[in-house]
């Protein structure tokens, strides 16, 4: 069977299907579900990037003077717990995942179709919920919520930004039983666990972590608000209650949720390297059984984020080694795919520019963590922008760079159309140069001891703060532009063939966009992943 | 294997995605396996909770728990254990097709679940009676023990009823739900909705409502019988 | 899900001894036996979930692996949630 060159556009696909919200609304198809959440996400990232604009026009001079020190508090609490539970949280698996699973496996669609449309229904319900309370006073916590501030003094909307952070939970919990059960049972034929893209593997161990993780943060928030609503005094000192508790529960979920975040766009980063490299991945083993130690140790080092705290010195001993420990399945996959490049044909397209963004600035944030991890450095960074900058290497660097990869990887896929290669490259760059502006400052400024979370600072860490308020204004030119082409593409954009980039993988072998039950024909897959050898640039194989 | 959506003979119950019956039902039953999984982490924040304070308050906590009615949570335990019996045998009957036998058992279990919160609500009403609901009111008579010592042994009683509330009230909102679930399943299998190729939502619902059980079946010990013999 | 139907009169003794052993660890509770009184009443619950997971929930006998692996996973990651915190509580007072 011959691969149709130009496909034209009018031909049936899960788009031009229907038409009418309702079809959207109601819509069980993994793909468009996929679209209603790159929409609603897309609106968060704004929203918490908003607030991150406030905090950085604040620190552009030492003194206090833009906002309140309350409204401060609630600039990054607000910040915090959008950008976690609304972006970070959800963005890979609920866009990149949703479109991409099934496709990929070779199945029509996920396990349970309807239930990833609740998925959708409860992140908007959260979503709406949270707005709600930032527009009627919003919360002072800090996003971390710690008791027994949130629970016995604060006097801001703690149950109701606690309900919407539960409800976001279950639309996550979801989202991960999904993908669980579509990749045990649905499977298509020939389709074997070592046979399958690591895109799927980073996912699969995502959603183990979603789906035993989150529950907990779930009745964390239960407790905070029985304290507040009927005097459950669980965390009170006064009964003999400790706060430390709080904070196990707590980080019990929030630090393997930042796996959560990161794990998917390592998958995205593992089918991005091969194509531009031309190669199969190097240590195809060890990159999926990496992804799955990352999801168990993950859940084996939350202490880390309560050295200070008054923890057992003992316990924090162990839990530094577990720290360290966590490290080494993250750098086994950057060494693979560094080794995947050696001797590969590279080309910088722009989806390979994010990857490479990602390896350098994914490293920079992982060795970082590793600074944190010890026990005596920590005592003199906890609690200062050098935590700040570090997580953001990671989430920024990491996720939000993977995931513009996986954006313009899959773009053709998910629209039918090519987005303007020039303007991607140059956005790409833009945001590589605004990101390193912005927090490679806030590692200077936090081992000077520069705290986090305070809005005025002594005057000598102006400059450094300046600069990183004029990186934050160039990151957002680069986030900004992709938004304008990605649309722009979608009427002028060159109509995209099957496979522009020659990628191997079963979603590059049905049409762009897919027809609504994903294959003409279920495939059979006779044939190993990542099978570059054998795909020549612009002759892709087709398995119809 | 081949994708036509529509065969001349599929069961009605057939969900097009999957290829067959057996694919649907096995993904189902993961898929509630795998929820049952997320509720043990959630109950698991307050065993966790438990566990710590119960080692550090023992004393305090064994007097809490000995002033728990020990008849009333027995008699629960065996009321929860039975409406899991009547699930199986709705399950079985079910299996076998047999639609009176299935609604029969399905009504009983939401009646012993019924008996059970009802039971419950007795119990709760005892500890407000007794002034043991956390919060300004509580006050725990306690056994006779040194003056000085009375506000410390007060606020770890009081911990003890916190984790007592919010443990069985975390449990009871998990019986309501699952009888409100057994309702609404009764109700479809009175009208013949099951059969005996297809009673799926009989079976996880099952599921669920054991896993509602075995939750009971350790807050009995861990609530009613921390010391009894003291 | 399982292959082989289990009897009415199955059902029934299962319930039974749930019950005999409910009776058995309130019954227990007013012994004196030290530490292990909650070893024991921990012991008799453990044995009567598995009695309600294996039988009524159709785990024994089921083809499945997976739903093993599931409670397997559930169960060892609730294990580290109460160790690793314990690790913490119980070594404080060693500094």
């Amino acid at each position: 069977m011959a691969t149709v060159a130009y496909p034209s556009p009018e031909r049936q696909n899960y788009l031009n299907q229907e038409y009418g919200i309702k079809s959207w609304l109601l819509t069980t198809d993994h793909k468009r579900i996929a679209l209603l959440y790159l929409l609603s996400i897309t609106f968060f990232f704004f929203i918490g990037g908003f607030f991150a604009l406030l905090i950085r026009l604040e620190l552009l001079t030492p003194a206090g003077d833009l906002v309140q020190a309350d409204t401060y508090n609630k600039l990054f609490t607000m910040h915090g717990l959008v950008m976690v539970f609304f972006f970070l949280i959800p963005v890979v698996p609920a866009v990149l995942g949703n479109f991409l699973v099934p496709i990929m496996i070779g199945t029509k669609d996920l396990a349970f179709p309807r239930i990833n449309l609740l998925s959708w229904y409860l992140y908007i319900a959260a979503g709406a919920l949270m707005m709600h309370c930032m527009l009627t006073g919003g919360v002072d916590t800090g996003w971390t919520f710690y008791a027994p501030f949130s629970t016995a003094f604060t006097n801001t909307k703690i149950v109701e930004a606690g309900l919407a952070a539960f409800i976001a939970g279950f639309s996550s919990i979801f989202t991960g039983l999904n993908f669980i059960v579509t990749i045990h049972r649905m499977r298509a034929p020939g389709m074997t666990w070592t046979r399958m893209p690591l895109f799927i593997w980073a996912h699969y161990a995502t959603s183990i972590i979603q789906v035993l993780g989150t529950p907990v943060i779930a009745i964390t928030i239960v407790l905070v608000a029985a304290e507040r609503l009927l005097h459950l005094g669980i965390f009170d000192p006064k009964l003999g209650g400790d706060p430390l508790l709080f904070q196990h529960l707590f980080w019990f979920y929030s630090h393997p949720a930042v796996y959560i975040m990161i794990l998917p766009s390592m998958g995205v980063v593992s089918e991005i390297i091969p194509c531009f490299a031309r190669k199969r991945i190097f240590g195809y083993t060890f990159v999926a059984l990496s992804s799955v130690a990352i999801a168990v140790f993950g859940f084996l080092v939350w202490a880390h984020h309560m050295f200070v705290a008054g923890m057992s010195v003992y316990a924090a001993l162990i839990f530094s080694m577990l720290s360290y420990l966590v490290a080494v399945p993250s750098a086994i996959k950057v060494f693979n795919w560094t080794a995947t490049l050696y001797k590969g044909s590279i080309s910088y397209t722009t989806p390979m520019l994010y990857a490479f963004g990602f390896l350098g600035l994914f490293t920079m944030g992982g060795l970082t963590g590793l600074f944190l991890a010890a026990l005596g450095i920590d005592v003199h960074v906890t609690d200062t922008y050098f935590v700040v900058a570090h997580f953001h290497y990671i989430m920024v660097g990491g996720v939000l760079m993977g995931y513009l990869g996986g954006m313009h990887f899959w773009w053709p896929k998910i629209s039918g159309r090519m987005y303007p290669e020039g303007w991607g490259r140059l956005a790409a760059l833009i945001v590589f140069i605004g990101f390193n502006l912005t927090f490679f400052p806030q590692f200077i400024l936090g081992y000077m001891g520069m705290p986090r979370r305070y809005w005025q600072y002594p005057p000598e860490f102006q400059v450094l703060n300046v600069l990183s308020t004029a990186g934050s204004t160039v990151l957002a030119v680069g986030y900004l532009l992709p938004m304008v082409y990605f649309l722009w593409s979608m009427r002028y954009g060159k109509i995209a063939e099957d496979n522009p980039w020659a990628a191997a993988g079963l979603e590059w072998m049905t049409t762009s966009p897919p027809p609504t039950y994903n294959f003409e024909e279920t495939p059979v897959v006779d044939f190993e992943a990542y099978d570059y050898e054998n795909i020549k640039a612009k002759e892709a194989p087709v398995a119809r | 294997m081949h994708d036509s959506p529509i065969t001349a003979e599929h069961n009605p119950a057939l969900r097009h995605h999957f290829s067959d019956m057996a694919q649907q039902k096995n993904a189902a039953s993961l898929g509630m396996w795998l929820f049952l999984v997320t509720e043990i982490m959630f109950f698991g924040g307050m065993f966790c909770a438990y566990l710590i304070y119960r080692l550090a308050f023992f004393n305090d906590f064994s007097a809490a728990s000995r002033s728990l009615d020990i008849r009333l949570g027995a008699t629960n335990t065996a009321v929860l254990i039975g409406s899991s019996l009547t699930v199986v045998l709705a399950v079985n009957a079910a299996q076998s097709g047999n639609r009176k036998r299935l609604v029969t058992y399905l009504l009983a279990t939401i009646f012993l679940g019924c008996v059970f919160l009802g039971i419950k609500a007795v119990e709760y009403k005892q500890k407000f009676d007794e002034h043991h609901v956390p919060g300004p009111t509580f006050d725990f008579e306690g056994e006779k023990g040194a003056a000085e010592e009375r506000p410390v042994v007060q606020g770890h009683a009081q911990l003890f009823f916190v984790l007592y509330f919010l443990m069985t009230g975390m449990h009871a909102i998990h019986m309501i739900i699952g009888v409100g679930l057994f309702s609404v399943l009764t109700l479809l299998a009175w009208k013949g909705h099951y059969t005996s190729s297809y009673y799926t939502p009989i079976e996880n619902s099952g599921l669920y409502w054991h896993f509602v059980d075995i939750i009971w079946i350790y807050l009995f010990p861990l609530l009613y019988l921390i010391n009894r013999h003291h | 899900m399982s292959e082989h139907k289990a009897s009415i009169r199955f059902y029934l003794g299962i319930f039974l001894t749930l019950l005999v052993l409910t009776g058995a660890t309130a019954g227990v509770a007013y012994v004196d036996l030290g530490p292990l009184n909650p070893v024991i009443a921990l012991g008799i619950a453990t044995i009567k979930a598995l009695l309600v997971a294996l039988f009524f929930m159709h785990v024994y006998g089921t083809s499945e692996r997976m739903t093993r692996v599931v409670i397997v996973s559930g169960l060892f990651f609730l294990m580290l949630l109460l160790g690793l915190s314990l690790a913490d509580y119980a070594t404080r007072a060693w500094s």
